[in-house]
């Protein structure tokens, strides 16, 4: 199933470098390296077995835009199931960055009107720390009245820090066919095992794809921050040449398991019984492997008798 | 199993897992009026205005990422950190604004320089350093004079994005120079250390290690302990980490691999950062810290902790760990014999400050006993280390 996924907004806005982070493993900082994009690029990725992310950068110079706008207009808007802009934060021209904004709104209208449309407002790191809620807060109001009647979601992002994360795991969940069912599963499993929490992370992007809690923590951006935490580590062993399969942390406190689950996910499960041997809590998870193998195996989704099938 | 002292509270680390907030008081106090400061090593980083010094205090001690340390607002008056609440090692950060001298009043050299071990002085590489060579000459004779037992080391900084020939270009000039300068003040026999870092990448982690092995007369020991530990568990390599800097305070003999080195200190950012988020910051690290990697190489990383400060990682094959049994109960013999070794040191400093020995005669007589003494654990855990076969 493919889903094609506009990436567009002013040039220099950081297009390729979020994309670059989040599908081909760069490290924030060699960002400064990338070059501008020249027209369009394309990229497919695939993200879990049947869903393939077909991902148009398209570069935000004013010679390409325009073009996008005319020339290009049907081949670019159509057929569209997202679109991502970009907004920098402190871009100096906002007037023309909103009028491309609608501009492409308008596009979508005639070509793909069931299109899905996420607003960043990128860079936030560029503001202090205490600006950022305010700033964010109005530019978002700005954008979702810009858009209307279409209905925007707005995400306040920085490739510096975790809230990169956040936007792209909500607008990959969101494309996600069955994502219900595999929430259902994953409360399930969490429930059999006593887990505190169970997160399924995409293979390659660490994105959190599914999660179920019984425990309240107290710290609502964890799933991010642990994304973030385990691509970062994943990184450093990839400079060994080397993959983790899988990993165990723990103190007084918690135990927590990341392992290899199907093959396109990790699953982290956490638990808050330490005394609990770890060996049982991975010979869990091994026996789930299979069946949520066969949940996102789209040929084959056995839903309605899943519940018996890993005790 | 604890070697701090016991007026030290010792049941948490501080809010952030950081090092405490900037104690100014700390500028009263004699150096060695409690006995805290003295079980520690005690590393004094000066240098000129921004030459990266709060940068680095950041990044080693405070885990801010680097990127960050570009909005870190230059520090405009002599400011004294003390970075002492939760490492093994003791710091203290002297910003020298151009103007200070020393024979300002409130610069009590006696002080400064008398209960430390080691002073670093970081040097701008991308900078003109004329002016950062001057005042590291007239530091270091200061210095010298107070406290010849002093170790001068030269952090050459900023270094990344500089090639590999113009980075040894610099270290060559520097050397060159500051020898020069201090042999012109007839004092040949000091010794100059130089190291190249950069916040970018584990350079300046590494330099820090290196520069707090020095200082420890307990690492013959240390290492003594870990090259019977390994070889009996059939372990490749281990670090002994101080956990909240991820400086290396003892490895075993074998050579250091930089970049085994760079994992492990990823790897206790990730516990830690981990155990943050699913206990909580301050019990991050606690007596059941550990953690356990398989890595697609057949390498495994293992952690444990091994008191409040340190933790040990260890690089072993996948299949040497089917026991890991032995590998746990060798490192609890391992571990005991680390707590021995820090209590001596402990007790022997209490009877001596008792005695109230003058403080040349302290430090040396220091040295030998633990020394002496140490020869025992180091049997008592050959005696009692399983063997892999």
């Amino acid at each position: 199933m493919k889903k094609k996924v506009l990436l567009m907004g002013k040039s220099g806005s950081g297009k390729t470098s979020m994309r670059s982070i989040i599908f081909a493993n760069y490290i924030a900082r060699d960002t400064t390296r990338l070059g501008a994009t020249i027209d369009v690029e394309h990229s497919h990725v695939r993200f879990l077995g049947n869903l393939v992310l077909n991902l148009w950068d398209c570069g935000g110079q004013e010679s390409f835009m325009n073009q996008y706008f005319t020339q290009q207009r049907d081949n670019i808007f159509r057929n569209v199931e997202v679109l991502i802009y970009v907004f920098d934060v402190e871009s100096q021209e906002m007037e023309r960055d909103v009028h491309y904004y609608q501009s492409c709104l308008e596009a979508l209208l005639q070509n793909s009107p069931e299109a899905k449309i996420f607003c960043l407002v990128h860079k936030m790191d560029l503001l202090a720390e205490e600006q950022r809620e305010n700033i964010f807060k109005e530019r978002a109001g700005d954008l979702i009245r810009l858009s209307m009647p279409g209905s925007v979601t707005c995400f306040r992002t920085s490739i510096w820090d975790e809230t990169l994360y956040k936007a792209w795991s909500s607008i990959v969940t969101m494309l996600i066919p069955n994502v219900a069912a595999l929430e259902n599963s994953l409360t399930h499993f969490a429930n059999v095992i006593d887990a505190d929490e169970v997160l399924l992370f995409e293979k390659a992007t660490f994105l959190v794809i599914s999660h179920c809690r019984s425990k309240k923590n107290r710290d609502s951006h964890r799933f991010e921050k642990v994304s973030n935490i385990i691509k970062q580590f994943k990184l450093s062993c990839s400079k060994l040449g080397a993959k983790f399969q899988s990993m165990e942390v723990r103190n007084n406190a918690f135990a927590a398991f990341i392992d290899t689950f199907t093959s396109n996910t990790y699953v982290l499960v956490v638990m808050s019984d330490p005394t609990l041997p770890s060996e049982a809590t991975l010979v869990n998870i091994r026996n789930a492997r299979k069946f949520f193998e066969e949940l996102e195996n789209p040929n084959n989704i056995a839903m309605n008798h899943h519940n018996h099938k890993y005790h | 199993m604890s070697y701090e002292d016991e007026d030290y509270p010792v049941d948490s680390f501080p809010k952030d897992f950081g090092y405490g907030a900037y104690d100014q008081d700390g500028l009263e106090l004699e150096p060695n009026a409690s006995s805290n400061s003295e079980t520690k090593p005690r590393i004094l980083l000066m240098g000129l205005r921004r030459s990266g010094k709060s940068s680095i205090q950041k990044v080693v001690f405070h885990k801010m990422s680097p990127n960050e340390t570009l909005f870190l607002e230059s520090t405009s008056k002599i400011v004294k950190d003390d970075i002492n609440n939760s490492s093994f090692v003791q710091f203290q950060i002297w910003d020298f604004p151009g103007q200070i001298d020393f024979i300002e009043p409130t610069f009590d050299s006696d002080m400064i320089f008398g209960g430390c071990g080691a002073l670093v002085f970081v040097i701008d590489a991308k900078d003109d350093y004329n002016e950062a060579l001057t005042k590291f000459k007239n530091t270091v004779i200061k210095a010298y004079k107070v406290n010849p037992r002093i170790k001068f080391e030269v952090f050459i900084h900023k270094v990344d994005g500089i090639s590999d020939d113009s980075k040894m270009e610099s270290q060559r000039d520097i050397h060159q120079r500051s020898s020069d300068d201090l042999s012109e003040a007839g004092l040949d026999q000091i010794h100059l250390s130089f190291h190249l870092t950069s916040i970018y990448d584990h350079s300046i982690f590494e330099a820090f290690s290196k520069v707090v092995q020095k200082l420890i007369p307990q690492l013959p020991t240390l290492e003594n302990l870990l090259n019977i530990f390994i070889p009996n568990s059939g372990i490749e390599k281990a670090f002994l980490f101080d956990v909240v800097s991820k400086i290396y305070i003892a490895t075993d003999s074998s050579p250091v691999d930089m970049q085994a080195y760079e994992l492990c200190c990823d790897m206790i950012d990730m516990v830690i950062d981990l155990s943050s988020i699913y206990s909580s910051e301050e019990t991050a690290f606690d007596s059941g810290s550990s953690s356990l990697i398989k890595l697609n190489n057949n390498t495994i990383l293992y952690m444990r902790e091994v008191n409040k400060f340190l933790a040990l990682v260890c690089i072993l094959r996948e299949e040497n760990f089917n026991r890991q049994g032995v590998i746990d109960y060798n490192f609890i013999c391992f571990r005991d014999a680390i707590s021995e070794v820090f209590e001596l040191r402990l007790k022997r400093q209490k009877q001596l400050e008792n005695a109230e020995q003058d403080e040349d005669e302290l430090g040396e007589d220091q040295g030998i006993t633990i020394g002496r003494l140490n020869h025992e654990n180091d049997t008592a855990v050959v005696s009692r280390a399983a063997k892999m076969t």
